[in-house]
């Protein structure tokens, strides 16, 4: 809880220095109040967890790491802002203090115990994410993403909503235990207001994670969001969402699985194609790493259909492998962006010969997102599959493999578009945050890929 | 001396070195001492071998406990010869790109790639088969794309995405057969004793088979291979063709029939048609080819047929032929594709029409052509001979009319290679092969020492039938139980 408390009053904080013009200590003293908050979970560790303030959160080893991995990827994202608010927006507290903002929501959702508490959280998180999304007011684009992102996000939020009031109404609770009991004591004659009460929940959670058929907001968001914005909303914001839905549906569905494994299925499969065919269509990177990560969310949702003891070490794996690949991604197309003004693929073109160094670090992310050995995104997709073919999805798992087939064909472009199709072009500068984010991430990458025991068995 | 971590790391090292290294010149020579070097540290291997049906020089740790991930490497005398085949060729595919100017990123996918290669040939774990499976792609592709000719993009990525599709099918099949372990580990030993039904087998072996298929490449899944090889340098067909296509025979030998014998007895015997089908089809190609790289890319389908044709056989015989031939095709393609180098750069011609005559101008060349050339048709004293011999004997104990179409690789090799070695070291003189320069340097090295293996395995081939004969008899009687 400390770290949640520590988070409000940073973001406040950051507020009033921005107010002050202190702009060079906006950053450093983020980064120190992220430390602190990440160190107030450390502490929690291999404590006996126990639900908190009567029964509302719980930060047990699985709500912890997916904390911390948000905090660390924060930490990351946040570093690459330096110089980056200043040429997009003359607010620049404002960027600080509403990622914070949004962070703290996404505390609040991972280690939630009731649902009160899950709608909070959502609430907290979403509403710093429409500002967020439109924050270079001037822009059309902005505006555009900020309304639709609003719209459909307020839409999504009255489903989830009137899915906690019908789950209310069969249960009489809001707790994430007595639920549990009441699914485990009724299993056979489960109240039809709990039924719908789960589809509306997939449909609002769908929402949010960009699952199809729920997906169209995401490419407009995305794409017209400031990249970095963007960059947080595909890394921890779809963190918090996914772990919100696995500690649900783990933790209190689980004996009505027959129930839901069909619907999620067909989610899964129908996001991974949408998300996977539309991206080998793109002409824009940035669009074709938004497809991507609808199409991530498909195999995403893969570790909660084969739920286990197994299933939140392998999430944990492939969201953490997935973030850090698009923060370099991200990265490295903001980089790119400011060299030569576009987003497209051809604005790629060339990059090896010039900066050797970051056309490597993109190149290792890029085999990661396709899920190649010796990287951490391989380790996730291997655990994914063997969750899924140890429950006997094995349809699934032919159709998510043909998918990782095709998404060689656009991960690949952007490696083809670097080493391949000569230009000539100016070397471009990277500042000495961007180094170090860039570094710490491809090892990362490397190290999961190669020594993977280090991060699993500890959820 | 004998630490097989240590020879599997050398090479990443030494990836990792050259990676920084800017100058052309130092880092061929920084490559080729590297190169040298895990030859010098292969020789303990051989020299403490003992030739029985074990597992020898066996290194195991603790990779991924929690999924029963083991690091677990060892040699026997299947693994010995691509070992030996690999070390020996990677320090003779750098010495032959002496001629051009490649930076250190070039040889350290060499490098990068000949790790991959070992982990493959030693791997006693299925999913470390299946890291070195991959990472012995991942270099090839940037080698094909980052120096190869016209087209380079689209055909290997056509090369990438076939391959993968495989390699993943591969890949859910071995944890298929994890999840069937009682003990939930990815051990050989644990996969060999799975008593599955003959259903689930014959899935198995299908899903194996395609990436093998693939990589070998058999007919109909060869389709990616003569692109390939024409659009990429000559280093990067010299490892396609010389080494990699070896990790799929191999995987045959070592992992598709012993895992699934009884999916093998359902299959067996479609994959052993397809594999001559495609000794006849190649053939014939390569008959009516005019591009002289995508003819020796079609005459290498057709020899990779005979081998499959060998190991789908399934007898000593077959088995044996298939191990030295694997060593002995290993030695002739490079050698191939290496003259064919040579003439090309100095010609600019891909065409057989355009050039004739070089025999004149280059005697030293014509004689080691004219060598590698009886070698890769077979004929007696060349190490060809005794390879196709063994094979053909192995075939024929399956079905003479097996040993029949199989024999045709024999009268159309020779139809086609000769044709090859007429149409450019004989005939008339023209304007191009007039001033054509005879090999020199480090062209001249490559070349005799290849002449050399061609010569001495041909006249005394029992060290490498040695080697491999305990294992393969071992492993032949385990199947024959089951």
């Amino acid at each position: 809880m400390g770290a949640i408390i520590t988070l409000s009053l940073l973001a406040i904080l950051v507020l009033y220095l921005g107010l002050f013009k202190a702009k060079k200590t906006l950053l450093p003293i983020s980064v120190l109040g992220l430390v602190v908050a990440a160190a107030f979970y450390i502490v929690l560790w291999n404590k006996t967890a126990i639900p908190l303030f009567n029964g509302m959160v719980f930060f047990d080893h699985f709500s912890l790491v997916f904390s911390l991995l948000m905090i660390g990827i924060t930490v990351l994202i946040l570093l690459l802002a330096k110089d980056y608010f200043d040429i997009v927006g003359e607010h620049v507290a404002e960027y600080f203090a509403l990622i914070l903002f949004s962070l703290t929501g996404g505390l609040i959702i991972v280690s939630f115990y009731n649902l009160s508490m899950l709608f909070i959280g959502v609430e907290i998180m979403s509403v710093a994410l429409y500002i967020l999304a439109g924050i270079r007011k001037s822009d059309y684009a902005s505006n555009e993403a900020s309304l639709k992102y609003f719209l459909m996000g307020a839409f999504s939020t009255g489903f989830l909503l009137f899915g906690i009031a019908l789950i209310y109404g069969a249960t009489g609770s809001f707790g994430m235990s007595e639920i549990q009991l009441y699914v485990q004591n009724n299993v056979q004659n489960i109240s039809p207001l709990f039924y719908t009460g789960i589809i509306l929940f997939i449909i609002g959670l769908g929402f949010k994670i960009g699952a199809a058929p729920f997906h169209f907001w995401v490419p407009d968001v995305y794409d017209g969001s400031p990249i970095l914005i963007t960059t947080f909303m595909s890394t921890v914001v779809k963190v918090a969402a996914i772990a919100a839905f696995l500690r649900l549906f783990w933790f209190c569905f689980e004996p009505l699985s027959a129930f839901w494994t069909p619907v999620l299925s067909v989610m899964s499969i129908a996001t991974l194609f949408i998300g996977n065919i539309t991206a080998l269509m793109q002409q824009s990177f940035k669009r074709m790493l938004t497809y991507s990560s609808v199409s991530h969310v498909g195999y995403m949702l893969f570790a909660i259909l084969s739920l286990g003891g197994e299933s939140a070490n392998a999430i944990l794996i492939y969201v953490g492998a997935y973030s850090l690949s698009s923060i370099v991604a991200f990265a490295g197309l903001i980089a790119v962006k400011r060299n030569s003004g576009s987003e497209q693929f051809e604005s790629f073109n060339g990059l090896a010969k010039k900066n050797p160094y970051l056309s490597f670090v993109i190149a290792i992310a890029m085999l990661s997102l396709a899920g190649i050995p010796l990287t951490a995104g391989f380790i996730g997709k291997f655990m994914m599959f063997s969750a899924a073919l140890n429950n006997y999805h094995i349809i699934l798992l032919i159709i998510a493999v043909m998918n990782a087939v095709i998404g060689i064909y656009y991960y690949f472009r952007v490696i083809v578009a670097m080493y391949f199709k000569p230009l000539d072009r100016e070397v471009i500068d990277l500042n000495l945050n961007y180094k170090i984010v860039l570094t710490i991430a491809t090892i990362l990458t490397i190290c999961l890929g190669l020594y993977p025991a280090i991060i699993t068995n500890i959820v | 001396m004998d630490n097989l971590y240590l020879l599997l790391l050398l090479p990443v090292l030494g990836a990792l070195l050259l990676g920084f290294v800017k100058q052309s010149k130092l880092a061929k020579q920084i490559a080729l001492v590297i190169s040298l070097l895990t030859v010098i540290l292969t020789i303990p291997f051989v020299l403490n071998f003992v030739p029985d049906a074990s597992m020898q020089f066996v290194r195991s740790f603790a990779w991924l406990p929690s999924y029963g991930i083991n690091f677990h490497v060892g040699i026997d005398g299947i693994s010995l010869p691509l070992v030996l085949l690999t070390n020996g060729l990677i320090p003779l595919i750098i010495l032959s790109s002496f001629r051009n100017e490649y930076k250190g990123g070039f040889y350290a996918l060499i490098l990068f790639m000949q790790s991959g290669l070992l982990l493959v040939f030693t791997a006693l774990d299925a999913f470390i088969f299946y890291v070195g499976w991959e990472a012995a792609l991942i270099p090839i592709y940037f080698i094909c794309a980052l120096w190869g000719g016209e087209n380079r993009i689209r055909v290997n990525l056509k090369f990438f995405a076939y391959t993968f599709l495989g390699s993943l099918l591969m890949l859910i099949a071995i944890i298929y057969l994890h999840l069937q372990v009682p003990e939930r580990n990815f051990e050989l030993v644990s996969f060999y004793q799975l008593a599955l039904d003959a259903k689930t087998q014959g899935w198995i072996f299908l899903a194996f088979f395609l990436a093998f298929a693939v990589k070998m490449p058999i007919f109909p899944f060869h389709t990616w291979q003569p692109d390939t090889y024409t659009t990429a340098p000559t280093v990067g067909t010299m490892l396609l063709a010389g080494i990699m296509l070896k990790m799929g025979v191999y995987g045959l030998i070592r992992w598709l029939i012993p895992i699934s014998p009884l999916g093998f007895e359902q299959y067996g015997m479609i994959c052993l048609i397809l594999a001559i089908i495609g000794i006849v089809y190649a053939s014939i190609i390569a008959l009516q080819q005019n591009d002289i790289k995508r003819l020796i890319a079609y005459s290498s389908i057709a020899h990779v047929g005979l081998i499959g044709a060998g190991v789908f056989a399934w007898n000593v015989q077959g088995l044996q032929g298939a191990m030295l031939q694997m060593v002995n095709h290993g030695i002739n393609v490079v050698g191939l594709f290496f003259v064919m180098d040579i003439i090309i750069n100095r010609t600019q011609k891909q065409d057989l029409r355009e050039v004739g005559g070089i025999a004149k101008s280059a005697p030293k060349l014509a004689i080691v052509f004219l060598v590698i050339i009886m070698a890769a048709i077979g004929l007696p004293i060349t190490n060809g001979f005794i390879g196709e011999f063994l094979l053909l004997v192995g075939v024929y104990n399956e079905g003479i009319w097996y040993a029949v179409f199989s024999g045709l690789t024999l009268i159309l090799g020779a139809a086609y290679m000769l044709r090859l070695y007429q149409k450019t070291m004989l005939g008339e003189v023209n304007d191009i092969t007039l001033n054509f320069k005879d090999i020199q340097g480090s062209e001249t090295i490559v070349l005799v020492i290849l002449v050399l293996f061609i010569v001495g395995i041909g006249v005394y081939p029992q060290p490498i039938l040695n080697i491999s004969e305990a294992a393969v008899t071992n492993l032949i009687n385990q199947i024959s139980i089951k």
